[in-house]
């Protein structure tokens, strides 16, 4: 009380008295921003199971676009989505869904989408086939039922886009020898990742699970060409004609020695 | 001992002279609608009754306004994402609003950390806790330039990882989770810690609406100042009790009665409680045709 009197009647503040005073305040308050920003930084890495709605901008992008209003999450007829509380490993109050509790049911008129008042969820967004939250990847081969030869096909015959974006890979089953094994393969071009099959997989454990992209997808190097497109491409080979190195018959290694030119005998 | 009972003296003039309800009438119209915003959002959620969906960040009145906080939106933008329309009309309307009915209306008659922290300071009172760590008025602003400045350097908006303003009106709708930890930091911390620490010295909310209301006309007045009898009940309960003096008691060196400072949250607690009827809610105007 006696300060703040003697404040309101010395209103002149020394010039030492301002820097100082404005020192501490940017000192304490920029601490402050650096810990909030570490903070920030490690909630950015959510945790991978955690889905973003259909439409989600990129992570970084979508933490600076969404004001966690929770619309998208009143307007979900499924709810299947879910505002972050604290301490929970996604950003706090931003939407997300845990597809083997609730998985997207991708709703034709996108409600989620429409709802976003700021586009955190992209507007542009129109065909919900053309939603990636993720991406589903058989993660565990060894405990798939259909891997070991079963007719589980629950993941397969629950997808929404099934025979695109899962269709079943049939080899030999070596076990039996007679049988055939039903691999479920995942085409991301496709998936959306809404996470039907990981909510249907039967096991107690899903097998097959739906990651962010850039965890599941592996991505070429930018000057990689596959040889075969390539060839397609141009028509022909690319390599005019192919080296002939001499073989190595067994018995033969001394007459092998004697490199045959480029087109000889084999 | 006796700082407590001096404390729970504070308002028994007014009571004697005016009686509870009088006393007591634009504190009680502010819990009512604080606790209307609050339920009306809720009856979405809880009864199917879509009034208004979302909550104070951003919401969709009757499925057609848009409403958002400019303050809020203000960050999405620095963090470099160009919002949608909804957004940003939704932000005006809002900041509108405010500018003509004062900006820290917001903190007194919306905001639900305000009756957290009113409720701290009345239990302060009421225990007769009076050390305080004093922390600077202005230091709300430099938090608020960290607010804008964070957005800039990480390209996401950093204050919602905290904002408690958001997370408990968030809470209360969507599940609170571990959220409520928060909230009642903010509670021991204007209770044992710094008198009206949190809406009064660190909230950039607060200090944001503050400048929004900078220039809006609706403001308390000392209009009948003559009749002030120094009891002081008025500065007890101010949340803000540095914008009172300079119009109460600037008849002796011409400043008008109406408080024009900013950081004043047009509670009206002032009003209620003097027993002189000193304080009216009027307008920056008025100040001015005194003159």
């Amino acid at each position: 009380m006696a300060n703040r009197k003697a404040d309101s009647r010395q209103q002149k503040v020394s010039r030492r008295q301002f820097l100082t005073d404005s020192g501490h305040a940017a000192c304490s308050v920029g601490l402050l921003g650096l810990g909030l920003g570490m903070y920030g930084e490690q909630s950015k890495t959510h945790a991978a199971l955690a889905l973003r709605p259909p439409g989600a901008l990129n992570e970084n992008d979508f933490l600076g676009a969404c004001v966690r209003c929770g619309l998208c999450v009143e307007d979900c007829p499924y709810d299947t989505l879910k505002l972050a509380r604290l301490f929970e490993p996604v950003t706090t109050g931003t939407p997300y869904f845990d597809a083997r509790k609730v998985p997207c049911e991708m709703c034709d008129d996108i409600p989620c989408v429409k709802a976003c008042p700021t586009g955190a969820l992209d507007p542009k967004l129109t065909n919900i086939d053309d939603a990636r939250m993720g991406v589903a990847v058989l993660v565990d081969r060894e405990t798939c039922l259909n891997m070991q030869g079963l007719r589980c096909d629950v993941c397969y015959r629950v997808c929404p886009l099934i025979e695109e974006a899962i269709t079943l890979n049939l080899t030999q089953n070596t076990r039996t020898g007679v049988h055939a094994i039903f691999e479920p393969v995942v085409h991301s071009d496709i998936c959306t990742g809404c996470g039907k099959c990981e909510h249907a997989c039967v096991l107690e454990e899903a097998a097959i699970k739906v990651m962010p992209r850039e965890l599941a997808k592996g991505e070429l190097g930018k000057h990689y060409r596959w040889g075969w497109e390539e060839k397609e491409k141009a028509g022909e080979a690319l390599v005019p004609d192919i080296i002939d190195l001499p073989d190595r018959m067994p018995g033969t290694q001394a007459e092998s020695l004697n490199i045959a030119p480029a087109g000889g005998k084999p | 001992m006796s700082a407590t009972a001096k404390s729970a003296n504070i308002g028994q003039d007014a009571i004697v002279q005016k009686g509870w309800l009088k006393t007591h009438q634009w504190l009680l119209l502010r819990r009512v609608t604080q606790l209307s915003i609050l339920g009306l959002f809720l009856l979405g959620p809880i009864a199917g009754v879509w009034l208004i969906k979302g909550n104070l960040s951003a919401s969709l009145l009757f499925d057609t306004i848009p409403m958002a906080d400019p303050f809020l939106v203000l960050q999405t933008l620095l963090s470099g994402h160009q919002p949608e329309m909804a957004a940003i009309i939704g932000a005006l309307i809002i900041f509108a609003f405010y500018f003509v009915v004062g900006g820290r209306v917001f903190c007194s008659w919306v905001c639900p950390v305000n009756i957290v922290t009113d409720s701290a300071g009345w239990l302060r009172r009421r225990l007769g806790i009076r050390k305080s760590t004093q922390l600077s008025r202005s230091l709300r602003y430099w938090i608020l330039a960290m607010c804008f400045a964070t957005p800039l350097v990480t390209g996401y908006v950093v204050w919602e990882l905290v904002n408690p303003v958001s997370m408990l009106h968030r809470g209360l709708l969507f599940g609170m989770g571990m959220g409520w930890t928060l909230i009642l930091a903010v509670f021991l911390f204007d209770l044992f810690i710094s008198r009206r620490g949190w809406c009064g010295h660190i909230c950039p909310m607060g200090a944001f609406y503050s400048l929004v209301g900078k220039f809006s006309p609706i403001k308390v007045s000392a209009s009948d100042r003559a009749q002030c009898n120094d009891c002081m009940d008025c500065y007890a309960v101010c949340p803000e009790p540095q914008v009172i003096r300079p119009a109460l008691k600037g008849e002796a060196s011409g400043v008008g009665p109406v408080i024009i400072a900013s950081d004043c949250t047009n509670c009206g607690r002032c009003i209620d409680i003097c027993a002189k009827d000193v304080f009216h809610y009027s307008t920056r105007f008025a100040n001015k045709a005194e003159k």
